[in-house]
């Protein structure tokens, strides 16, 4: 990996600091008319999720990170790992429970996820924004209650538990938010 | 707003008799500052550089007795681009002969606080403190006498780490722009008696305290630095000599060496009258105007546009 001077800072830019791959959030260019320039950087510590601020000198260079992320299929889990296949290779790469983290609540075979590969294995995973996931576990539906807008909690097949609407039974196929965790509404077939 | 600005400015300048003059953009030499960098330009075999500021042309002008006089223009400075910076921008200059840089504050307030009424109808709170006042509010420490290791430890435990080995004029640039700067009232303020490490070309003298400070001010609009004034160093001897360090800085740094202006040090040897000088970034006064926090909100063309 090559380095790369404050000058070609940019959100997105993948670096290494401290020795844990990071993604440059927000750059700002910070110069006293007579001195110093400086560039204010926010990161993303790609590895705790931790936001940091850091000042550079401009003209500075640090690291570039081996980060990658790349659309996989989400295949299965053994217990110990979470294993994702290339669509193009079909290459498979296992990641760990730390890489895929509350992830695994949205994980549904077959689904596409962004894999963010850091020196050729897996860091973190990201679910897609929507998934449509079956309820196996909730109270049994209450029909006409509707117009009370009430709602109740329901297992999902994947372990997660979401407020759905009273209406709602086990074996039906809801569609969810990942960013939010929230009910959507009814997946349509 | 732009014209409109413009059009104050040399409103501004003409009722107070201040003649306007048209210095070249383009010379074969540029500032030696280790922190401005000049856009060279290749011109067949020579080169010559984009100036960053009209001062060392109107120094000579005034060298050779114009008197006071005002520059409205562009200036080029390479490497600088941001919220607040485009590497083209538009810059006003002026030199009073016979004032201190109390007056041409004054002056500066002046300006300032007409163009807010005359352009936007509003007034402006202006307060006045000293670099060392502001200093030591912030960060509890006096940025004159502090020793360079105590500067340089306040950096690192305000969480910048690289910071320990770093210069006295960058700790305190740092220091001053991360922590002082955020914390600036409201309104125009200037600030005086700037440390002596920072001088550039102005006078020094011994303050109230006994402490060696540089003759120069800068004026914040809402903490963003939009002008930097000078009660003018005369001697040509000290100021060569300051060229010289900046150049042995620029060596150090690994810049390019700038040739020091020989035109500019014949002047200053013939004499320079007692004068003082200010420059001020017409952009960032028009942002506020219009109350816009991006530079190119009120550049036509931003550089990446162009």
């Amino acid at each position: 990996m090559g380095n790369y001077s404050t000058n070609e800072f940019r959100s997105g830019l993948k670096v290494m600091l401290d020795g844990d791959p990071c993604s440059i959030l927000d750059n700002e260019f910070v110069k006293p008319g007579k001195g110093q320039a400086f560039n204010r950087v926010k990161l993303r510590n790609l590895k705790t999720g931790r936001v940091l601020e850091k000042t550079f000198k401009s003209g500075e260079s640090i690291e570039g990170a081996d980060v990658l992320d790349m659309d996989m299929q989400y295949l299965y889990n053994d217990g110990d790992f979470w294993y994702f296949m290339e669509p193009d290779t079909f290459e498979q790469h296992q990641a760990t429970e730390t890489a895929v983290g509350d992830t695994q609540l949205w994980l549904k075979e077959q689904d596409t996820c962004m894999v963010t590969l850091y020196n050729g294995s897996p860091l973190s995973v990201t679910p897609p924004i929507h998934v449509e996931l079956e309820i196996v576990e909730t109270d049994p539906g209450l029909r006409g209650d509707t117009a009370q807008g009430g709602s109740k909690p329901a297992k999902l097949v994947t372990g997660a538990t979401v407020k759905v609407p009273l209406f709602l039974d086990q074996g039906d196929v809801i569609k969810v938010d990942t960013r939010t965790g929230e009910y959507q509404g009814r997946a349509k077939d | 707003m732009r014209a409109e600005l413009l059009a104050y400015l040399r409103t501004f300048f003409a009722e107070q008799s201040v003649l306007e003059v048209d210095p070249p953009s383009l010379a074969t030499t540029s500032v030696t500052d280790l922190n401005i960098a000049s856009i060279k330009a290749q011109m067949g075999r020579t080169s010559g550089y984009l100036q960053t500021s009209p001062e060392f042309f109107m120094k000579r002008m005034l060298a050779s007795g114009l008197g006071d006089i005002y520059y409205l223009g562009k200036a080029f400075r390479d490497a600088e681009q941001g919220s607040r910076h485009n590497p083209e921008f538009t810059l006003l200059e002026w030199y009073r002969v016979g004032c201190d840089e109390y007056q041409l504050m004054a002056e500066v307030e002046s300006l300032i606080c007409g163009a807010f009424n005359r352009l936007i109808n509003s007034k402006l709170i202006v307060a006045r403190t000293s670099y060392g006042d502001c200093f030591e509010k912030s960060l509890q420490l006096d940025p004159h006498t502090a020793s360079l290791e105590s500067l340089q430890i306040t950096a690192v435990n305000q969480g910048y780490k690289e910071w320990a080995n770093e210069t006295r004029a960058n700790c305190l640039d740092l220091l001053f722009s991360e922590v002082v700067e955020p914390s600036l009232p409201k309104g125009l303020l200037f600030i005086y008696d700037y440390p002596a490490c920072q001088a550039a070309l102005a006078q020094t003298y011994k303050d109230e305290k006994g402490r060696l400070v540089s003759r120069r001010f800068e004026a914040f609009l809402d903490a963003v630095e939009l002008a930097n004034g000078y009660f003018e160093l005369r001697d040509a001897q000290q100021q060569s000599q300051r060229f010289n360090e900046d150049i042995i800085l620029r060596k150090r740094a690994k810049k390019p060496v700038m040739a020091i202006d020989r035109n500019l040090d014949q002047a200053m040897q013939a004499g320079l009258p007692s004068c003082s000088g200010v420059a001020l970034g017409v952009d960032r006064l028009l942002m506020r105007l219009c109350g816009v926090s991006s530079i190119n909100e009120v550049l036509a063309f931003p550089w990446e546009r162009c």
